[in-house]
């Protein structure tokens, strides 16, 4: 038990006549990366939703630290150390960078200026040390995705879930930000990462499930699972088939 | 400390006015438009900080008016122990009200409905309720001494309600140093990334009205005391929950000094229609819908933003000029 951080059992979730995750099942590791990828609509980010609080499932449990968490509500959650990004990003608009990531780092900071102190070591992690006076409105693509996992780092989480940060990122950014995901990893952090990016699967992930239709189809390593022909199979009846076989290079 | 010289040094200013001047026109403009500061400022902390637009402070101005004139009248209550307890009386008010439409998850014009709502329910209760004076309304006995919250000139009206202004206007400022303000911004920006941080919304929402409340009531509580009569319309009508939000609106909205800079502008123009137009009725809320048009479409910030895009503007030239020795010499 002590080396499962995160277990997902028999999870459901019903939205009217659509069943978006179908009896998902998977463990994260402590201290390990995993990844859950499939194609678009597959459930991914619903699950996600679900294990930070955001949803309640239908049915089935989600136990965290040895404790079931289900239908626990997010900032309750937050403050047990699970920490998501979101897939659409949702910077705090009208706030700086600064700001923005300090709001994370008032969690375990009841004083301001701790707590901007504590934003600005995160930033320089994440690479936003420059623009730290930035309005976020102002801030590009690769901006914003990196000020999502700043925020998320600041509440110093123990189990960190990441939704497609690499998106919309060119491949110069993703070979910048994959070794910050290492760095986070090896600060102790657990991380379950949902990634479009097969490169970055393949070099990030110590274990992958492959979620379609709701359903987890296939599990194992990042080379098991790009030479399992279901996966290929699901991912080719949903036309993505090229970005397997591109291994993600252009990815995004 | 950084933030704190222009709250000390407008608190001083205009504290100073009442040695110059002890014309009645002038201190009674100044104290009308310091009572709006204040009730503003309990909106602004809601709406301003905290995105949560309410309809209906009057709910909490008209509490803290008859609970002050009330348990005088009544049950012989001390007049400055009534105020407080009014002010106790609007935070009730303003926490009741949030549990109940923040728990149903009430948002944007929904909740900005739903608080018009309460406030009218309350009117129309005060207006009918034997022991609110009904539709007589309550009327506070006249006696002069300091000891019940009445003064024989207006002077220390003012400065009672410019002090109450200035307790405003340092909370705030505290708050938006706070861990509580970063909250209440982060909620008021996005509420769902704000819970993902370990924010809950719901208690910082509820916290904001509840303080919002009392600051209203305050102003209600000091509008009993110095008009010595409150009824229905006065103390729940719809005029003081108009004002309420058009001061921080004009002024500011999320500033410390929005509300006040507001205040004085919009009773400035409601003495100015007055002159030009006699005391045509309705008028006055004519010009005040236009100046709102007008800040909405040009300063959405208000005075305030305003200001700083001006000190911005000139900032970065003078920047510009530095790395020029030329210039730097000239
Ligand atoms: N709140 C909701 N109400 C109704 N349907 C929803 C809701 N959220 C998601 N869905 C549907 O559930 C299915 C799964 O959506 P989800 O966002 O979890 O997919 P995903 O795997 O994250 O896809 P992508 O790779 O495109 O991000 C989709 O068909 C989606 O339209
Ligand atoms: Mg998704």
């Amino acid at each position: 038990m002590a080396d499962t951080l995160l277990r997902i059992e028999n999870v459901s979730k019903r939205f009217g006549g659509l069943l978006a995750v179908d009896r998902a099942s998977f463990v994260a590791e402590t201290h390990r990366i995993t990844a859950l990828i499939g194609p678009n609509g597959a459930g991914k980010t619903t699950l996600f939703s679900i294990v930070a609080g955001f949803l309640p499932p239908t049915e089935g449990r989600i136990v965290y630290d040895g404790m079931d968490i289900t239908g626990m509500p997010p900032h309750r959650l937050a403050r047990r150390g699970i920490a998501r990004t979101f897939q659409i990003v949702q910077p705090f608009i009208g706030l700086t960078v600064h700001e923005n990531i300090a709001v994370g780092a008032h969690l375990n900071r009841p004083a301001r200026a701790e707590a901007l102190a504590a934003a600005a070591d995160v930033a320089r992690m994440v690479g936003l040390a420059d623009m730290l006076d930035r309005p976020a409105a102002n801030l590009t693509v690769s901006g914003r995705k990196r000020l999502e996992l700043a925020r998320a780092l600041a509440i110093e989480p123990r189990l960190l879930l990441l939704d497609e940060v690499l998106a919309g990122l060119n491949p110069s950014e993703i070979r910048d930000v994959v070794p910050v995901i290492h760095a986070i990893r090896d600060r102790g952090i657990t991380i379950v990462m949902i990634e479009h990016v097969m490169q970055a699967v393949m070099s990030l992930a110590e274990h992958v499930y492959v979620l379609v239709e709701g359903r987890i189809i296939a599990e194992g390593s990042a080379q098991d699972i790009v030479g399992n022909p279901r996966v290929v199979e699901a991912y080719l009846g949903h036309g993505a088939a090229g970005r397997l076989a591109a291994g993600g290079g252009a990815g995004g | 400390m950084k933030g704190w010289a222009p709250i000390g040094l407008t608190v001083a200013a205009l504290a100073a006015v009442p040695l110059f001047t002890s014309s009645n026109v002038v201190l009674n403009f100044l104290v009308m438009a310091l009572l709006i500061a204040l009730v503003g400022q309990g909106w602004n902390l809601l709406g301003g900080y905290g995105g949560q637009y309410s309809f209906g402070h009057s709910a909490f101005f008209g509490t803290g008016a008859y609970v002050t004139a009330i348990l005088q009248m009544r049950y012989g209550v001390n007049a400055w122990v009534g105020f407080c307890i009014g002010i106790a009386a609007g935070a009730l008010v303003g926490a009741a009200i949030g549990a109940l439409s923040f728990r149903s998850g009430l948002k944007g014009s929904y909740f900005a409905l739903v608080t018009l709502a309460f406030a009218e329910v309350l009117r129309i209760v005060a207006s009918v309720a034997p022991v609110t004076g009904a539709g007589v309304g309550t009327l506070i006995k006249l006696d002069l001494r300091p000891e019940v919250f009445q003064f024989q000139s207006r002077a220390p009206f003012y400065w009672i309600i410019l002090g109450l202004v200035a307790v405003s206007l340092i909370l705030v400022r505290l708050i938006e140093g706070s861990r509580f303000g970063a909250y209440l911004v982060a909620v008021r920006e996005n509420e769902d990334a704000a819970a993902a941080l370990g924010v809950d919304a719901m208690r910082v929402k509820l916290g904001a009205m509840t303080i919002s409340a009392a600051i209203t009531a305050a102003g209600g509580g000091f509008y009993a005391q110095y008009f010595l009569f409150v009824d229905a319309g006065i103390a729940y009508g719809p005029w003081i929950s108009v004002e309420a939000l058009l001061a921080p609106i004009i002024g500011g909205i999320g500033t410390v000094f929005g509300p006040l800079l507001g205040a004085l502008v919009v009773k400035t123009l409601g003495e100015l229609t007055k002159l030009v137009t006699g005391d045509a009725p309705g008028l006055d809320l004519v010009i005040y819908g236009g100046v709102l048009v007008l800040v909405i479409a040009f300063a959405p910030r208000g005075i305030a933003g305003l200001i700083a895009d001006l000190r911005g503007f000139f900032k970065p030239s003078l920047a510009a000029a530095k790395p020029n020795p030329d210039r730097g010499h000239g």
